[in-house]
């Protein structure tokens, strides 16, 4: 692709996206939204990152592989203990990515 | 906060609560730079992408699928499915950023990822009266941006030297940050329902064209978990926690404990 299809293409990117987080935070804001509504956009951040994180732990190459060579699984566990039993983001991070690291360097 | 906030204070303390999410961002922005530009995208290109989309997982995937030769269309519509969330995200919000004006609703409109959601989200639903927290939200916002742009151009520059860097998996790096903010939320029967039910989902969905499956997933957690609140005769999801709670309005915020 040429220099100007990159270009277009991030134009299309930019607007999509703006277009998408600004409205709601800016015009929605002016409504009042219903109960339902309210109650349903709890459970946004949990579903949607959810939804993010177990494909990619269970199926990093896009099958299902539940083994121990599965540094995704296996890290990915490690970092959700770590998180549960401390809810602290940084040690989470720092320990996943820790053992994620070594498991992969293990498996090769 | 102890002390009475002020504007400086919130942007202070909306950079240090961001910390650790831009640490996660770090490896994820370099490994970004490095496999569009390995997959074929300039360097300006890129970096422009960054500056001016500032969305990460659609900026990968639309890396990657321009590096497989996709058109524009496809990928411009991938990056708006993908992005659907952070409409939700903005309603979320929108409660709270009813008084802004629009020099204020339009950078943080723009400046409205993952992270700067999930850390302000919580500064918002604090019991306190400061009247400046959206310069916590800016704060949070401009050190995930600053950053974001730094690590996109150090991966820029690593992706040129070293062709073998964007194989090396550092793209765990969002899941375990996701992980360390989905983890300690699932607090209540409800979230953990929906939790359930997003990640079976999202797995047997994984096939779906677009990233639909994203979308499918996050809609059936969420629907699992407003049934099992009703049957639980409608307990707040998250009254079991001291930081976590959602007020039903802006006007009637949920006690902090």
């Amino acid at each position: 692709m040429t220099n100007g299809t990159e270009w277009l293409l991030i134009l299309g990117m930019a607007v999509v996206t703006f277009g998408v987080r600004y409205p709601m935070l800016a015009i929605v804001g002016r409504l009042q939204l219903p109960d339902t509504v309210v109650r349903a956009l709890r459970y946004v951040p949990v579903a949607v990152l959810t939804a993010i994180i177990v494909p990619a732990m269970l199926m990093p190459k896009g099958e299902i592989e539940l083994k121990p060579s599965n540094s995704y699984l296996i890290g990915g566990i490690i970092a959700g203990l770590v998180a549960w039993r401390t809810k602290n983001l940084l040690l989470t991070i720092v320990v996943g990515m820790a053992a994620f690291l070594l498991l992969r360097a293990i498996s090769g | 906060m102890e002390k009475t906030p002020t504007r400086r204070s919130e942007f202070i303390a909306g950079v240090k609560d961001t910390f650790p999410l831009v640490l996660g961002a770090i490896p994820f922005g370099i490994i970004f730079g490095a496999v569009a530009v390995t997959g074929g995208m300039s360097p300006a290109a890129t970096i422009g992408m960054s500056v001016f989309v500032f969305a990460g997982s659609s900026q990968f995937v639309g890396a990657g699928l321009f590096g497989q030769g996709v058109g524009a269309g496809v990928i411009i519509l991938t990056t708006f499915v993908l992005n659907l969330r952070h409409a939700l995200y903005g309603a979320s919000l929108a409660p709270y950023a009813r008084n802004l004006s629009q020099r204020w609703l339009l950078p943080l409109g723009f400046w409205l990822t993952d992270e700067t959601y999930a850390v302000v989200i919580r500064r918002y639903q604090q019991n306190d009266t400061s009247p400046y927290k959206h310069w916590y939200f800016l704060g949070s916002s401009v050190f995930m941006y600053s950053n974001w742009q730094v690590c996109t151009i150090i991966g820029v520059v690593a992706g040129q030297q070293f062709k073998e860097l964007a194989n090396l998996g550092l793209d765990f790096a969002m899941v375990v940050t996701f992980i360390g903010i989905v983890v300690p939320l699932i607090v209540s029967r409800p979230m953990l329902a929906c939790t359930l039910v997003a990640g079976i989902v999202a797995v047997l969905a994984n096939g779906m064209p677009n990233k639909l499956g994203l979308m499918a997933a996050a809609l059936a957690g969420i629907a699992a978990g407003m049934i099992v609140e009703s049957l639980q005769g409608r307990k707040d999801p998250a009254d079991q926690t001291d930081k976590n709670e959602t007020p039903r309005t802006a006007e009637e915020p949920v006690s902090s404990l």
